[in-house]
């Protein structure tokens, strides 16, 4: 028993509460406005990007950072920093769309799973299982290999290696949240499987999942940047920021500027969704309390 | 053993009361020994990201050798953040004294302030001159460990006594505490022991090093009725035989009567009143402590009236219970139900938990029928069966004449709205994701009994129902209070208008008066929309309050079933009677020291496959009364 008696609590929804302490943690409120910074940014390219993402200029080729060109040019006198805020249209495309298809896929699989238990438990976990086993990048290449390269095909390489981690990460919590008494109460008062895993047992589930998405979705742009890099993702002419390192390679000590600026762009937006999902663990997590 | 001082029994301090009018106010001039603990003006803080909020206040409290002082309150009172104080275990909690002095006299005869001394001063202190047994004694012990080896950690530290000395110490004060076979127990590990066993290890720790003064801080709440008859009994004669000062922390005014010579109610933080026990017993000064005392059921008050009757309320007459329908075929009967679980060892089933076995019981409209026992029993399995929260072996379940044991759909709908649940702990059985409202509107939409703004109109007419604000709606549950949260499951159980609902320890959670409200409550409803109970409950005076016929169980069967005040009055079974001994009565002067209760342990359902229990058919001793008089299993 505890024999703390505090205030009254005021009248706080869950929603509410979460906002309330993740106001606090600035780092992954910085996180979150880079991030936002660099969705609007790619959103905006067509309008704010100085030039085409493919016009060459071969009057400077091979030229340093200057106020004309922010982040300098390529080979073919493509202006980087356009590029950058192009590709960047198609690194969070890949990175949003690919962990949506994954994560969603997970969840159910996860919730279904984790409900359900026995024989329907036991395909699913060893389908999942059987996923785990392959190194990631690995997966992904077969996938590609498979369908052939190309953006949309590695949507779905990495959609398909993220739904393991969350059909087990969801299953876990499901496990858990099914022996609550609050779930027992719903059932006994007759409410439906359906219902059940909807309303009382996947809200449960919903913070770790958000963590792990805003991780996975660091993760899997970077996954997309090392295809493209060996070639299996955006070919060439695409400003995608794996194809940008993988052109400026050859010319690495020359014009560095062609593989460092895109190296930062993957290395902030990374980062940015690692420390916000951080953050979002620390505001969700009410075992940190 | 025992050091020589001087040690006033409790008899001799009684007999300065006993039979003069001058009851209480004589106290004070009656501590002839050294106080051995001072306290004053004791305030302690949490920090909060609120700011400090203060839960003790100005608190002033002492202790002599050899005597039992009672703190009193319920949850929030700052009884619990008292004694943590006074140990300085406070400071490891993230609470600080912020006031006040702490006075205790060490063996030496120092007096020193706990307030000012140092952690390490502290810490050497705890263990020879002060010990604390908490609540639960499962979290209390390192499960990693065995129960021998922590003991002997103790006396070791404090007593520079090697290891096989310090392990044969352990085994002597293990068979002081009365733990049976104390050699092979040293070396089990804390799970394999029942939780009376716990606790009797905790104590046997706390007193390794035969500390002066001890503090328990609700050493019993988590132990059935029989197990915390022998605890308190245990500790008494222990703390006699030490001379120890005991503070004894507790919300149950029934133990307070057992063990206390002085009694100390406290609430928010604030003492309200403070005396001898016999005195604060028979005239409370304070409104509170009558309201607490008020709130208590005592075991034995209806006496002969066979009817259930509410807990007396302030400007209204409790009305008996009438509501008992017998010219309809009953809510609910139960034929031979039995549940049991398996217990596999390598893929093949190896042992069987009899929790149910072959339970017959029948439930009239607007009757209560009270299923009691202790932890372990089966009393909520059979509940849980009933619902088919558990799915039973085998036996019959029929609701209003129809047969529901194998549910179809149809079935299931009537069952799953005729029948509902309340259960022991409200807050976990609320989502928390979802507010009041919603959660009581579930069973009606579920069902699809109303539609559109009929639902919420309900909602609020429930909440009206229950004793809430129709603004409870739209809260969470974690901003309402443990009485308040109740009443919502109440609310939420009445929803599909069921005409059973099993309360499976519905009240154990809540504190007294709040507890004596809900009882009331749902008496007042069962009057008015004629619903019955299945009240699973190990509080026999709560029991004896509300049922009008109760079934007690013991290792999975109903050994004895009957009209309450039968069996109230004429327990026929062995182990009703032991159980109704046990219930402690709030009434310092009725406390009887000489009652010998068996130190014996509720034994296990567990049964191998091969070894069936005995079930035959109940003998009739009266109307209505039937008893087992086959053999159970365990002692009976």
């Amino acid at each position: 028993m505890s024999d703390v008696a505090l205030a009254t609590p005021t009248i706080r929804s869950p929603s509410a509460e979460f906002w309330r302490r993740f106001r606090r943690k600035h780092v992954a409120l910085l996180s979150g406005g880079v991030l936002l910074l660099l969705i609007v940014a790619a959103a905006a390219a067509p309008w704010i990007a100085p030039y085409g993402p493919t016009t060459p200029d071969y009057d400077s080729v091979l030229a340093g950072p200057s106020w004309q060109h922010l982040c300098g040019t390529d080979t073919f006198g493509r202006d980087i920093f356009s590029r950058i805020l192009w590709g960047g249209r198609i690194s969070l495309t890949v990175g949003f769309v690919s962990v949506a298809l994954g994560g969603l896929a997970g969840v159910v699989l996860g919730l279904v799973s984790g409900f359900f238990g026995g024989l329907v438990d036991g395909f699913i976990m060893r389908l999942m299982d059987v996923l785990l086993a392959f190194p990631g990048i690995l997966l992904a290449i077969g996938v590609v290999a498979l369908l052939g390269p190309g953006i949309d095909n590695v949507i779905y390489a990495i959609a398909v290696f993220s739904v393991p981690v969350f059909a087990r990460l969801v299953r876990g919590s499901t496990l858990a949240l099914k022996q609550t008494l609050y779930v027992q109460a719903a059932r006994s008062i007759g409410v439906r499987a359906p219902m059940l895993m909807l309303r009382h047992i996947l809200p449960g589930t919903l913070p770790s999942v958000i963590v792990y998405c805003s991780l996975r979705v660091g993760t899997s742009i970077l996954t997309a940047a090392a295809l493209s890099f060996i070639g299996l993702g955006a070919p060439p002419p695409s400003p995608e920021w794996g194809t940008m390192l993988a052109e400026g390679r050859s010319y690495l000590g020359v014009a560095d500027q062609i593989t460092l600026f895109p190296g930062i762009a993957i290395f902030v937006t990374v980062l940015a969704f690692n420390l916000l999902g951080d953050g979002l663990r620390d505001a969700l997590d009410q075992k940190l309390r | 053993m025992p050091q020589d001082k001087s040690v006033v029994s409790p008899a001799q301090r009684e007999a300065g009361h006993d039979g003069t009018g001058e009851i209480g106010f004589t106290s004070e001039t009656m501590v002839q020994t050294e106080k051995l603990l001072d306290v004053t003006g004791l305030s302690v803080a949490f920090a909060t990201d609120r700011g400090a909020a203060t839960v003790v206040r100005e608190l002033d409290l002492h202790v002599a050798e050899g005597e039992t002082l009672a703190i009193v309150g319920e949850s929030g009172s700052g009884k619990s953040v008292t004694a943590l104080s006074v140990t300085r275990l406070i400071d490891h909690t993230g609470g600080h004294i912020s006031g006040g002095r702490i006075l205790f006299t060490d063996r030496s005869g120092r007096q020193r302030d706990l307030v000012a001394e140092s952690q390490e001063a502290m810490r050497q202190l705890r263990g020879p001159e002060m010990a604390m047994v908490f609540q639960e004694p499962m979290s209390s012990l390192n499960p990693v460990l065995r129960v021998g080896d922590q003991i002997a950690e103790a006396i070791m530290l404090h007593q520079g006594l090697g290891q096989a000395a310090a392990l044969a110490e352990a085994q002597r004060l293990l068979e002081h505490v009365r733990i049976p076979e104390a050699r092979q127990q040293l070396q089990r590990y804390p799970f394999q022991l029942s939780g009376g066993m716990r606790q009797r290890v905790m104590i046997a720790m706390a007193l390794s090093c035969r500390p002066r003064l001890l503090i328990a801080d609700e050493p019993t709440t988590a132990l059935d009725v029989t197990v915390q008859a022998q605890v308190l009994r245990l500790l008494r004669s222990l703390q006699r035989e030490y001379g120890m000062g005991l503070i004894f922390i507790t919300h149950d005014m029934g133990v307070v009567a057992e063990m206390a010579d002085r009694v100390l109610v406290m609430r928010d933080g604030v003492k309200v009143e403070e005396g001898d026990a016999v005195r604060v017993f028979d005239a409370p000064q304070h409104p509170y402590t009558r309201t607490l005392l008020n709130a208590v059921p005592v075991l034995g008050s209806l006496g002969d009236a066979t009817l259930p009757l509410p807990f007396p309320e302030a400007g209204r007459a409790a009305e008996p219970q009438a509501t008992v329908r017998t010219d309809i075929p009953p809510v609910l009967e139960v034929a031979k139900l039995t549940t049991r679980f398996e217990v596999r060892r390598r893929f093949r089933a190896a042992h069987r938990i009899h929790a149910v076995e072959q339970v017959s019981l029948r439930v009239r409209h607007g009757e209560t029928l009270a299923l009691v026992g202790e932890s372990g029993c089966g009393k909520s399995t059979t509940g849980r069966s009933i619902i088919r929260l558990e799915r039973p072996e085998a036996g019959e379940i029929r609701l209003n004449a129809v047969d529901v044991t194998r549910l179809d759909r149809e079935r299931e709908e009537q069952l799953r709205r005729r029948v509902q649940y309340v259960f022991q702990d409200p807050l976990a059985s609320l989502d928390p994701r979802l507010t009041i409202g919603f959660s009581i509107a579930e069973p009606i939409r579920t069902h699809r009994l109303l539609r559109g703004e009929a639902v919420e109109r309900r909602v609020h007419e429930l909440l009206r129902l229950v004793g809430l604000l129709p603004e409870h709606a739209r809260r969470y549950p974690h901003e309402l209070s443990g009485g308040q949260r109740q009443r919502c499951c109440i609310a939420r159980a009445l929803a599909s208008e069921p005409s059973l609902i099993i309360a499976d320890e519905a009240v154990a959670a809540l504190d007294v008066s709040i507890r004596a409200q809900v009882v009331n409550l749902l008496m007042a409803l069962q009057a008015r929309l004629g619903v019955a109970y299945l009240f699973i409950s190990h509080d026999m005076a709560v029991v004896e309050r509300v049922s009008h016929r109760v079934a007690v169980m013991y290792l999975g069967q109903i050994v004895e079933i009957g009209p309450r005040q039968a069996v109230f009055r004429d327990p026929q079974h062995p182990y009703t009677r032991r159980l109704l001994a046990a219930v402690p009565i709030p009434d310092p002067r009725r406390r009887d020291h000489s009652i010998e209760l068996d130190d014996s342990e509720v034994p296990s359902p567990l049964r191998r496959l091969d070894d069936p229990p005995i079930v035959a058919p109940l003998v009739q001793v009266g109307e209505d009364h039937f008893v087992a008089r086959h053999r159970v299993g365990g002692l009976y």
